[in-house]
C-alpha cells in the first residue's frame, strides 16, 4: 500500500499563486465568496491569525469551506437533490493575512449541515490554516455566536472542553457595513484556537 | 440513505510534527469534511502548466534548464485522484522568487514568475514544463541554504484530503541541513519527497523528465451513515 506523502510547510512565498491579488493577478479562489445574487444572510468576517506571543503570525492563509444558506455542499458528494445549490456560491475561498495578522472575508451565513445519523450541527464555516512556521495544516471551525441554542447541541463543539469553546464561536456585531463576526485564530499560547484531528 | 467513507487519519508517522500546542480534538468526519470544491479543466488553461513560457513575453520563454515534471495522484489504495487542482510556485534559476518581494540579490529573469496551475485527469496525471529551480537563502537563519525545491498544494477530493508539500532533488547536498526537508523525521517519507528520473517523460532534445507521485489520505473501506 502506498504511503501518503508528508506535507512540507507552505513557506512564505505562496501568495504569488494561491493568493496572488496583491500581486495583481487572478487565483483559483479569494476572499469575496459572497457575489450580490448569492442567497442568504450577507456576512463579513474578520478577525487575526496570532502566534503564541498574540503577535502576527507571519505570512498565513486560512482555506473557507461551507455550505450555503440551505445548508448544502456545493459538491458532488453531497448529494441531497431535496435542497437546492446556489449557483452563484461555490463555498469556497481563500485569503491571507496581512502585516498585522489581520483578515477578513466575505460571505454569507451557512445553512445547518447535518452531521453522521443525521444529528443536527450548528452552521459553521471549515477553516484550513496554513503558515510558513507551520509544517503541517491545522483544521479547525468557525461557529457564530448568535446560534446558542445550536451550538448547545452540536456534536463537534460538545467534544470540546468547555473552557476553550469560546475559541471557536466568532462574535456577531451589527455595523454601518453590515453584520460582521468577530474571529481570531491562534496558534500556541493559552488562547489557542481548537484545532482538529480530522 | 446513502452513506460516505470516512477518510482516513493523517499518518503521524509521516508527517512533520503540528505546531498546535495543545492536543487535537478529534472529530467525527460528517459531509463537512468530505465533501470539498471541484475544480473544472474550464478552472485552468493549458498555458498554466508551462512555467518557461506562461510569463514570457512573445517568443521569449525562461532562462534555465527546462524540465518534465509530471506524476500521479493516488489515494492510499493506488486509486488515482482524478480532478485534483494542482498549483506549483518556485524560484527561478537563479534561486529568485517572483518578480518582486524577495529580498534576494539574485537575478530577475524577466520572462519567469514561477507558478503553475493544472488539474489531474481521469487517471490522476499531471504534467508541468518548468525550469530547474536554485538554491535559496534563509539568512535570517544566517548563511544558511535551502535546497533547490518546488511547492505544491493539492486541492484533491474532500476538504480533509488537502496537502500542502515541496519537491526536491536528488543529489542534493543542501537537503542535509535543510529545517524544511528535515521537518520530516521518517526517513523513507522524506525519500519521496524527491523527485524521480523518468526517462521516458523526458522529449528529445528539448527536455528531460522526472516524476513526483503524490499520495492523499484514502478513504476507509467501511462507509458510515450519512
Amino acid at each position: 500500500m502506498p504511503k501518503q506523502t508528508a506535507s512540507n510547510t507552505i513557506g512564505p512565498f505562496f501568495h504569488h499563486i494561491l493568493t496572488p491579488e496583491g500581486h495583481g493577478k487572478k487565483g483559483i479562489a479569494d476572499n469575496k465568496l459572497a457575489r450580490k445574487k448569492t442567497k442568504g444572510e450577507h456576512i463579513r468576517v474578520e478577525g487575526r491569525i496570532l502566534d503564541a506571543d498574540g503577535k502576527p503570525l507571519r505570512a498565513a492563509m486560512l482555506e473557507i469551506w461551507q455550505a450555503n444558506a440551505a445548508g448544502r455542499y456545493n459538491s458532488p458528494v453531497d448529494d441531497r437533490d431535496d435542497i437546492e445549490i446556489d449557483k452563484k456560491f461555490s463555498g469556497f475561498g481563500r485569503v491571507s493575512s496581512g502585516g498585522k495578522g489581520k483578515y477578513e472575508f466575505e460571505t454569507i451565513k451557512p445553512g445547518s449541515v447535518p452531521s453522521t445519523g443525521n444529528a443536527p450541527q450548528a452552521p459553521h464555516i471549515n477553516l484550513t490554516l496554513f503558515a510558513a512556521a507551520t509544517n503541517v495544516h491545522l483544521f479547525t471551525r468557525l461557529y457564530f455566536s448568535d446560534e446558542e441554542e445550536a451550538n448547545e447541541i452540536d456534536p463537534v463543539l460538545s467534544s470540546v472542553s468547555a473552557a476553550r469553546r469560546d475559541t471557536l464561536i466568532a462574535r456577531r456585531k451589527k455595523t454601518k457595513k453590515g453584520i460582521v463576526y468577530r474571529f481570531d485564530v491562534q496558534v500556541g499560547g493559552d488562547d489557542e484556537t481548537v484545532f482538529f484531528a480530522v | 440513505m446513502p452513506t460516505l467513507a470516512p477518510v482516513k487519519k493523517l499518518d503521524r508517522t509521516v508527517h512533520p510534527k503540528t505546531s498546535a500546542t495543545k492536543r487535537l480534538v478529534p472529530i467525527q468526519q460528517s459531509l463537512s469534511e468530505l465533501t470539498g470544491p471541484v475544480f473544472g479543466h474550464n478552472a485552468v488553461k493549458k498555458i498554466d502548466a508551462d512555467l518557461t513560457k506562461n510569463a514570457a513575453k512573445k517568443g521569449k520563454e525562461a532562462i534555465g534548464e527546462r524540465m518534465i515534471l509530471t506524476g500521479r495522484v493516488t489515494d492510499e489504495a493506488d486509486r488515482p485522484i482524478p480532478g485534483a487542482l494542482i498549483e506549483i510556485w518556485q524560484t527561478n534559476a537563479a534561486g529568485l522568487y517572483g518578480h518582486k518581494g524577495d529580498q534576494h540579490d539574485a537575478p530577475v529573469d524577466p520572462n519567469f514568475y514561477g507558478t503553475g496551475r493544472c488539474v489531474t485527469d481521469a487517471d490522476g496525471q499531471y504534467r508541468f514544463v518548468t525550469i530547474r529551480p536554485g538554491a535559496y537563502p534563509i539568512t535570517r537563519l544566517g548563511n544558511r541554504w535551502r535546497p533547490a525545491h518546488i511547492h505544491y498544494s493539492i486541492n484533491g477530493g474532500s476538504f480533509a484530503q488537502r496537502l500542502i508539500t515541496q519537491c526536491y532533488f536528488p543529489g542534493d547536498p543542501l537537503q542535509a541541513d535543510d529545517f524544511v526537508f528535515q521537518a520530516v523525521t521518517n526517513k523513507a517519507a522524506r525519500e519521496r519527497l524527491i523527485v524521480k528520473y523518468a526517462p521516458e517523460h523526458s522529449i528529445m532534445g528539448f527536455a528531460a523528465g522526472y516524476s513526483f507521485d503524490i499520495v492523499l489520505r484514502g478513504r476507509n473501506a467501511t462507509p458510515m451513515e450519512k
